[in-house]
C-alpha cells in the first residue's frame, strides 16, 4: 500500500473528522436556540439572526477540514 | 446516474472564453433582475401597484431587517444595496438551480476524453469561481466602506495596531502588555480576513454542490417520489444559505464602520477590557 492509493483514506477521514466537531457545535447552538425560544417565544425574531450567524462560524471549521480534502 | 463533476463543464467558447453551463444560470439570474428592475422602473406612481407592491414590501422588509443588526437607519440605508443584492441573487440563482432539467437535460460531448451528457443548465452556485467573485466582492467592499467611514489610520490600525502601542506608552506597563497582545490580535485579524473569503465561498458552493450531487443520487436510485422531500430540504437550504450569506456579508460591513473599541478606553482608562462592545466585536470578527 502505497501513498498514493492511502490520498482518498485520508480525504475521507479529514472530511469525516473534520465534521463531528462543527456538527456536535451546530446542534448545541441549535438546541439552546430552540430552548430560549421555548422560554421566550417573543424573542423567537431576536435569537434567529445571532443563532443563524454563530451556526455559520461553526460551519466554517467544517468549511476549513472541506478545503484541506480538497487540497489533498 | 452522473454525479456531477465539481468544476463546471464548458458547452461552447465565445473566442478563447469558455462558456460554462453554471455561467448560463447566473446570467438567467442576472437577465430576470434587470428585467424586474426595468419593469419596475416604468409607471411609477405615489401608490404602488401590483409588482410594485411585492418590490416595495420586499425592500421594505430587508431595510428593517438590516436595520436590527447595524443599529442605526443611516448605515442601514448604505448597506442595503450592497446585501439586498447579494441575498436575492443567491436565492433566485439557488432556487433556479432547482427546477426539473437543471442538470438533467443536456447534450453528449467530449468532456475530458470521456463522451457523457453536459447539462444545459446547472446551479449557478455549485461553480466556486461565482462564489469567489461574490465573497471577494463582499470582503472588498467591507473594507472599501470601512476605510471611507473611519478614514485610513483607525481602519489599517485593527490590523497592525501601533497606534495603541504608542497610546499605551503614556500608561505604564500594564497597558503596554494589553497593546502588544493587541498587536499579535491585529495581525491574527489579517489571516482571519483571508478565511472570511475562504468560508464564505466554500459554504455556499458546498452546499448548493452537496444538494445537486444528492438530487442525482437520489434520482438514480428511485426516480419517482423520492426525490421530493430532497427537493423540499434544497429549499430550505437555498434560502437559508442566502440568508446566511447576506448576514455575514453585513456582519462584515457593519464591524468594518465600527471604531475598535476606543472611544471606551478614552471614556475611562482603567477598564482593561468593555464588556459590551467587546462582545459584539469579538462574536461578529471571527
Amino acid at each position: 500500500m502505497d501513498a498514493e492509493t492511502l490520498v482518498p483514506l485520508a480525504k475521507a477521514i479529514a472530511m469525516g473528522v473534520g465534521a463531528l466537531g462543527p456538527g456536535l457545535g451546530i446542534g448545541l447552538i441549535g438546541a439552546k436556540a430552540m430552548e430560549a425560544i421555548g422560554r421566550n417565544p417573543e424573542a423567537a425574531g431576536k435569537v434567529f439572526v445571532p443563532m443563524l450567524l454563530s451556526m455559520a462560524f461553526a460551519e466554517a471549521i467544517a468549511i476549513y477540514a472541506l478545503v484541506v480534502s480538497f487540497t489533498l | 446516474m452522473m454525479i456531477p463533476p465539481a468544476a463546471a463543464e464548458p458547452l461552447f467558447n465565445i473566442g478563447a472564453f469558455p462558456i460554462t453551463n453554471a455561467m448560463i444560470n447566473g446570467w438567467i439570474a442576472v437577465v430576470f433582475f434587470v428585467g424586474v428592475a426595468f419593469i419596475a422602473r416604468r409607471r411609477v406612481g405615489l401608490v404602488p401597484k401590483g409588482i410594485h407592491n411585492v418590490i416595495e414590501g420586499t425592500i421594505e422588509f430587508m431595510l428593517t431587517e438590516v436595520e436590527k443588526v447595524t443599529g442605526d437607519m443611516k448605515r442601514a440605508k448604505q448597506f442595503l444595496p450592497i446585501v439586498g443584492t447579494i441575498f436575492l441573487f443567491v436565492l433566485f440563482s439557488n432556487w433556479l438551480g432547482l427546477l426539473p432539467g437543471t442538470g438533467s437535460i443536456g447534450i453528449w460531448a467530449t468532456h475530458e476524453g470521456a463522451i457523457e451528457l453536459i447539462p444545459l443548465l446547472r446551479p449557478a452556485a455549485s461553480d466556486l469561481n461565482l462564489t469567489l467573485a461574490i465573497a471577494l466582492f463582499a470582503v472588498i467592499s467591507s473594507h472599501v466602506i470601512g476605510l471611507m467611514a473611519l478614514g485610513p489610520v483607525s481602519h489599517f490600525s485593527k490590523f497592525v495596531n501601533v497606534r495603541g502601542i504608542f497610546r499605551a506608552l503614556k500608561k505604564g506597563p500594564m497597558a503596554i502588555l494589553v497593546a502588544v497582545i493587541e498587536f499579535g490580535v491585529g495581525l491574527l485579524e489579517i489571516i482571519s480576513e483571508i478565511a472570511k473569503v475562504l468560508s464564505l465561498s466554500l459554504r455556499l458552493f458546498g452546499n448548493i454542490f452537496a444538494g445537486e450531487v444528492l438530487l442525482t443520487v437520489m434520482l438514480g436510485i428511485l426516480a419517482y417520489a423520492l426525490p421530493i422531500p430532497f427537493m423540499f430540504l434544497e429549499l430550505l437550504v437555498g434560502i437559508i444559505q442566502a440568508t446566511v450569506f447576506a448576514m455575514l456579508t453585513l456582519a462584515y460591513l457593519t464591524v468594518a464602520t465600527q471604531e475598535h473599541e476606543e472611544h471606551e478606553e478614552e471614556q475611562e482608562p482603567h477598564s482593561v477590557s468593555p464588556p459590551t462592545p467587546l462582545a459584539t466585536s469579538s462574536t461578529l470578527s471571527t
